[in-house]
């Protein structure tokens, strides 16, 4: 909960986190180690230096951390968690279902716990997919197209089998489908960021919502033009938001356009844990302002109750979460776990 | 072969590199802080290192570079030869012997690429033809240019119009591109759309608020990868491989760099940390 200076109560569901083992004996190869350190440098980059972390607690930090980085020391209320498996390069999996599935076993009204699904499964992941939706209840799966299998370096929702897979999702509740588009599709000659396989997905199921991660940076120009066309197509903030420490100018700029091109409706806040911590993000964007030269040539503003659309309200629509009564029930844990 | 004259090429290599921009980032690969030694040996043989932000970055932007490196300096008229090397990155080994056997992008990926790179170089060709449209733009109305005088101009005549360094500059910058956008005599509008249509007063600024929205996602790449390679590489290693500061202001703007000195060559001459022994 971020309260503003004037005591209003911001509720905050903070869209994508994750709770990932990346120590050292969990390496099966390079691309392992090169992958949490590609992550380590988002972190380290863009994160003001008092928020830094060592890089062993950025391998593996636990629940224990995650919990008081999102909840005590954080203004999350709620928070997303985000699968990402890379089982080619991490024996166990880097951020499976069941590793994030510990936090919503031990804290179950602050998480919400979503899937993922691989096209290249075949018949097999489809069961797999219900079985998932059967044990975890989930809403929401996040893809990751970039992930490696066999001798695949990626797949694209237009893909056969992923159609196959959106259907299935339909089928089964699952109606948010968060989507990050890493490097390396194939063919390797196009534009490894290319979000148009989104903008076909979008208008072949209407009855999906499709958060595309990071704003669909680095391609940002083009996921704008996207996400006007499509009406069920969102933006998650993570990766942009940092920028409000290092680079305020670019972030007011970013945030401007998606504003203009994506409305206050269909942005979502998410911090990334652990790539970054809420506290400092959300302190940060509370206080910040855009330029008076950007909203007289944008024509938008970043006004309070924008600021609270993204930071909840926008996270609570598509998840179904009743605000008021989530409230009451979290006042209720902190009483029982008062006593 | 004595010490100056092989520092003097390197320098020559290194100028001629600065001519290669990364497609997406539309910098310079020597301001990014890409490239990481220039060797030259006294046959005419060089070798360029060079790196990116991260393990993942783009094989196939990763593999323009190259090419242009390889070919940029290959130019130059006592070049013999031209090894181009690209360390840690997961398409190391293949961007690798691909530039040492003078493989094209397909023939180097084989059954991972279905063409070869010339979509994708003219989809990034339009965005940086947008982004210097705007950039030039935006400094002649700086300099009162009006939009009834900017529509109306030929091509020769924005090459006549007195301009200070940074006008010169962007100008050149924006004439490198002209051509891809459509006809480019001297009689042929000065501003146009990418998809050659004459930029009337009407048109101007929604097409420039597109422009925008690309030179903003640009200038937002260029600063995520320099943060990235400061991250992986440290300060020091940046700064001695010539990373400068984001080309880009706050406000979209692209700081015209300085001409080349003879300091800078001397400077570029005693970074090269590896040369061919002589």
């Amino acid at each position: 909960m971020f309260k503003t200076a004037s005591g209003e109560e911001i509720f905050v569901i903070d869209g994508h986190t994750h709770l990932w083992d990346a120590s050292n004996d969990n390496h099966r190869n390079i691309h392992g180690t090169q992958f949490i350190d590609c992550f380590y440098a988002y972190h380290a980059n863009l994160s003001p230096p008092e928020n830094r972390w060592p890089k062993d607690k950025f391998y593996d930090y636990g629940p224990d951390a995650m919990y008081h980085d999102l909840f005590v020391d954080g203004y999350d209320d709620m928070a997303i968690l985000q699968p990402t498996y890379l089982k080619e390069f991490y024996k166990r999996g880097f951020n499976t279902t069941e590793q994030n599935a510990v936090m919503k076993e031990r804290y179950p009204d602050r998480f919400i716990l979503n899937g993922a699904f691989d096209p290249r499964d075949g018949e097999e992941g489809l069961d797999a997919l219900s079985a998932l939706a059967e044990t975890y209840k989930i809403k929401g799966v996040k893809l990751y197209t970039a992930e490696w299998k066999g001798a695949s370096k990626g797949w694209k929702l237009t893909d056969d089998w992923a159609q196959r897979y959106l259907e299935h999702c339909g089928k089964l509740g699952i109606v948010n489908i968060h989507v990050h588009k890493g490097p390396t599709i194939i063919p390797l000659n196009r534009d490894a960021f290319d979000v148009a396989d989104i903008d076909d997905a979008a208008t072949s199921f209407p009855n999906l919502n499709f958060i595309v991660e990071h704003c669909g940076l680095p391609r940002l120009d083009d996921f704008c033009w996207i996400a006007t066309q499509e009406t069920n197509v969102y933006g998650g903030l993570a990766v942009a938001l940092p920028f409000i420490h290092t680079r305020p100018g670019y972030f007011a700029h970013v945030i401007a356009e998606l504003l203009y091109w994506i409305g206050p409706d269909k942005i979502l806040f998410g911090s990334d844990y652990a790539i970054w911590t809420p506290r400092w993000l959300i302190d940060k964007f509370m206080a910040f302002e855009l330029p008076e030269e950007v909203k007289r040539e944008t024509g938008v503003d970043l006004t309070l109750e924008t600021k609270k659309k993204i930071l909840g309200l926008n996270a609570a629509r598509l998840y179904g979460i009743d605000i008021a009564t989530q409230k009451k029930r979290l006042a209720a844990e902190r009483r029982v776990a008062a006593e | 072969m004595v010490a100056e004259e092989r520092g003097g090429r390197e320098a020559e290599v290194r100028a001629r590199l600065a001519s290669v921009s990364d497609p997406e980032l539309d910098e310079p690969v020597t301001d990014l802080g890409f490239v990481t030694r220039i060797a030259v040996s006294p046959g005419g043989q060089v070798e360029i290192g060079f790196r990116l932000p991260t393990y993942w970055c783009a094989a196939n932007f990763a593999f323009m570079m190259a090419e242009d490196m390889r070919a940029a300096a290959a130019a130059l008229p006592w070049v013999s030869a031209v090894r181009v090397v690209l360390d840690e990155h997961m398409y190391a080994e293949t961007v690798n012997r691909a530039m040492a056997e003078g493989l094209s992008f397909r023939e180097a990926f084989g059954p991972e690429a279905d063409d070869d790179l010339a979509e994708i170089r003219s989809i990034f060709a339009v965005k940086s033809f947008q982004r210097r449209l705007l950039s030039l733009i935006e400094h002649l109305r700086a300099e009162k240019i009006g939009t009834e005088r900017l529509v109306a101009l030929t091509l020769d005549q924005l090459s006549l119009l007195p301009l200070g360094s940074k006008g010169v500059w962007l100008r050149a910058r924006y004439l490198e591109k002209r051509a891809i956008a459509g006809p480019a005599g001297g009689d042929d509008p000065a501003f146009i759309t990418h998809e050659g249509t004459a930029l009337t007063r009407t048109m101007l600024p929604s097409y420039l608020r597109d422009c925008r929205r690309v030179a903003i996602n640009g200038e937002f790449n260029g600063a995520l990868c320099r943060g990235l390679l400061v991250a992986r590489y440290g300060e020091e290693s940046c700064a001695a491989a010539g990373m400068t500061e984001a080309g880009a202001d706050s406000s979209g703007v692209i700081r015209p760099l300085p001409e080349p000195t003879l300091h800078d060559f001397l400077r570029a001459a005693a970074r090269a940390t590896w040369s061919v022994a002589s």
